[in-house]
């Protein structure tokens, strides 16, 4: 019984949270690291693009709910998502054509495309809270839970409660499905492996006939659509603060970095040891160990190895310590 | 030459302007902080303009400079020290020898060695540090809460935590620089992102060493207070011979003292500055920024050098955050804000002039001028624009409300702007 115990207490406070935070990871990587095989700069407007697609899909949210759509009991925020991709995808294609471009013909070096990057961090950190204001904004409107603790402790008889959100379970199945597409589309169209040459060997790309702003335009779509999906699924499993996505940068690059920087593949394995890493690290084992070890071995303190207000050392002493022993991350990104 | 110096006298103007139409106090206010400013931006310039590296945590290194002057200033706790200072210290002996010795086994023992004993090694060190770290920490907090509750200062003049705050962040930009240069650029930029969040978030969250979010206040000052100006007799009697009233006489004596030591500070990091950059040292880190492969083949040892520029610079910066600290009196960790800390002084750098000290200082001045000053301009122009529609409609007042973000959109297209038109900022470099 005691066993039981702890895998519901583990599986409530550490792997199913760690999972979907991994998830929401593991987009925002994408995004980044896709930018970065493409256009071969690391984007610090990410965050903020995250941001900005969230509150897109916020007031569309908003307008759904006045027209009285519903899809009940799944929030009406999956429904707005696609108007916020739109909108998302409308912006950087015009940051792409009014910034961006000028400093890829030039051939510039990337760290002038990563200044100009935190430019338009500050643009678009000003729009979105220009749009939506400061505020802390809840907009999930569906079923809150799909297993609820109480209900879940007196069905089994056990002493640990599992609580499943819906959200969470959202937030995992969108991912996969998120993924599913992009490596299908990746490795299936034209204009995916078009992608791919472009990024493994730009000049013989061009040498064949690709078309480079094509190229780069639908990676803008992509990178977009992969950041407007993060962000609103954390969005509906926390709550949105445009703050918060200025935050979730440096986990992002951590997870790129890890995984290789330009490795889809990498980004998705790198979300994922971020989060699992981030919340183990800061998870208080109390509970769990009280349960496995023997009874005069319980330990006394929280057993918690940092407060969680040091999350962020976690991702930063992880991409330390893939930058010391294997610069190219775990999956073989670029390291030019 | 002349550009220099017409510029620079505008930028005079713009304050006397704000002096005669906004009164003494705000103008002096507003040129203090931009003193500081400036010093930020000859740090931050140091690294991009000499030698093309992206800090991306100035916010760290600037934090990290304003614990100094608690660490110098303030009054001892008494009884903090007994009670936990030599576990705390113990417990950062352990922590530095754990990490030394995994280095050198790095470097010197076989892969198993790699592979097996150094993770155990850390693991082993990060208990033995937190089991005696933790109750040392407690210890002290204990100690006095109320008005304490840290290790407390040793109550030095407060002017000695300037060089302090400069020692801290060159030790952060140490550690930082020793793992991430070397490798490709951008993952200074994170590497730093990630350094300056944690030395924040450590600022906010140990309580045994400034407070953290309960704030220190009261930090000792280099000038007199105003409240003992306006007590002298002598100077009331002179503030009444000019004819001004003794209280806004003291405040503004006050701003002029702090505006004095800021003033040597400043010129005197020009002056080292301008003779680095012009010296043969100079020219070395010229020419590894402009083309990094050949001043590597005429045996210039570039990652080295980088290291040598990112600790100065990162210096600078923690210098003109104990500076802040001073000015401020208070430290206030939650204050410490990367936007307005590390992006804003990117800005100021790029405006002014990458490349070019005088055009670093001129950035940092004017770019605070304006962070200052958009937010009044924005609620005008929103009143403005505003003004036909009808009161207590909802646009007008969500208008009205996001005036106050027109700051961050102004700082980003201003960036944007210069680096597009005119990259080599206000005053090019040579």
């Amino acid at each position: 019984m005691d066993f039981l115990n702890a895998i519901v207490a583990l599986l409530n406070f550490v792997i199913i949270p760690a999972s979907s935070y991994g998830a929401q990871l593991a987009l925002g990587a994408l995004g980044v690291t896709l930018i970065y095989g493409i256009l071969r700069f690391s984007n610090f407007a990410h965050g903020d693009t995250m941001a900005f697609g969230t509150a897109m899909t916020i007031l569309a949210t908003w307008g759904l709910q006045a027209l009285g759509v519903s899809i009940a009991p799944l929030p009406t925020a999956l429904v707005a998502l696609p108007f916020a991709i739109a909108a998302t995808a409308a912006l950087v294609l015009g940051t792409d054509r009014a910034i961006y471009r000028f400093y890829r013909k030039k051939k510039s070096a990337p760290i002038i495309l990563v200044m100009a990057s935190v430019g338009v961090m500050f643009v678009m950190n000003g729009i979105t809270r220009f749009v939506i204001g400061v505020d802390e904004i809840q907009f999930d409107d569906g079923t809150r839970f799909i297993i609820n603790a109480r209900a879940f402790r007196t069905a089994t008889g056990l002493d640990e409660g599992l609580a499943l959100r819906s959200t969470q379970v959202i937030t995992l199945v969108t991912a996969v499905l998120v993924v599913w597409v992009l490596f299908w589309f990746l490795n299936r169209t034209r204009t995916g492996k078009s992608m791919r040459a472009f990024s493994d060997n730009e000049d013989l790309a061009l040498l064949s006939g690709i078309n480079p702003e094509r190229v780069v335009a639908v990676t803008w779509v992509i990178a977009a659509g992969l950041a407007t999906v993060a962000g609103s699924l954390y969005g509906l499993d926390k709550s949105f603060k445009a703050f918060n996505y200025f935050q979730l940068l440096l986990p992002i690059f951590a997870a790129a970095i890890v995984g290789g920087l330009g490795n889809p593949l990498g980004a998705i394995a790198g979300g994922f040891v971020i989060a699992f890493s981030e919340v183990g690290v800061t998870y208080a084992w109390k509970k769990v160990l009280g349960y496995v070890l023997p009874e005069a071995w319980a330990p006394e303190g929280l057993v918690q190895l940092l407060s969680t207000e040091y999350k962020f050392a976690v991702s930063f002493a992880i991409l330390i310590i893939v930058l010391l022993f294997k610069p190219t991350g775990l999956f073989r990104g670029k390291s030019v | 030459m002349t550009r220099t110096f017409a510029l620079f006298a505008a930028m005079a103007a713009l304050i006397l302007f704000e002096g005669f139409t906004g009164g003494w106090n705000t103008a002096l206010g507003i040129m203090n902080m931009g003193l500081i400013s400036a010093i930020m931006a000859l740090g931050v310039n140091m690294q991009w303009g000499y030698a093309g590296l992206f800090n991306a945590g100035v916010v760290g290194f600037v934090a990290l400079g304003g614990l100094a002057p608690v660490l110098i200033a303030t009054p001892p706790n008494p009884g903090a020290f007994a009670a936990g200072g030599l576990g705390v210290l113990a417990a950062v002996a352990v922590a530095a020898a754990t990490v030394a010795l995994a280095i050198y086994l790095n470097r010197r023992g076989s892969l198993q060695v790699r592979l097996l004993a150094i993770p155990a090694l850390l693991i082993a060190g990060f208990f033995i540090y937190r089991a005696i770290f933790d109750p040392a920490s407690v210890a002290i907090e204990a100690v006095n809460p109320s008005a304490a509750g840290n290790l407390g200062g040793l109550g030095l003049p407060v002017l000695m935590s300037w060089p302090v705050g400069a020692v801290l962040a060159a030790g952060a930009a140490w550690v930082v620089g020793k793992t991430a240069l070397g490798l490709r650029s951008d993952y200074l930029a994170i590497a730093t992102l990630g350094i300056g969040e944690i030395i924040v978030a450590a600022l906010k969250n140990e309580d045994w060493l400034a407070r953290g979010v309960k704030n220190v206040i009261g930090i000792p000052r280099p000038v007199p207070y105003e409240i003992n100006l306006q007590r002298d007799p002598g100077f009331v009697d002179r503030a009444a011979a000019l004819g001004i009233d003794p209280v806004a006489a003291s405040t503004v004596t006050v701003k002029l003292a702090y505006a004095g030591l800021f003033l040597v500070v400043l010129l005197a990091l020009i002056v080292l500055a301008q003779m680095a950059l012009n010296s043969p040292w100079g020219r070395m880190m010229r020419a590894i920024r402009d083309n990094e492969t050949a001043a590597a083949a005429m045996g210039k040892n570039v990652t080295r050098r980088h290291l040598q520029i990112f600790i100065i610079g990162s210096a600078v910066c923690g210098l003109a955050g104990a500076m802040m600290i001073t000015l401020d009196g208070q430290m206030t960790p939650g204050s410490y804000n990367p936007l307005r800390f590390t992006f804003l002084v990117w800005v100021m750098v790029i405006v002014g002039g990458s490349g070019n000290n005088l055009g670093a200082v001129l950035g940092g001045m004017l770019i605070w001028f304006l962070w200052i000053k958009v937010e009044p301009w924005g609620n005008n122009l929103m009143d403005f624009v505003t003004a036909g529609l009808a009161d207590g409609s909802a646009l007008k007042s969500h208008l009205l409300a996001s005036a106050a973000h027109m700051r961050l959109l102004t700082m980003g297209l201003l960036l944007l702007l210069v680096l597009r038109f005119s990259p080599r900022g206000l005053l090019p470099e040579k």
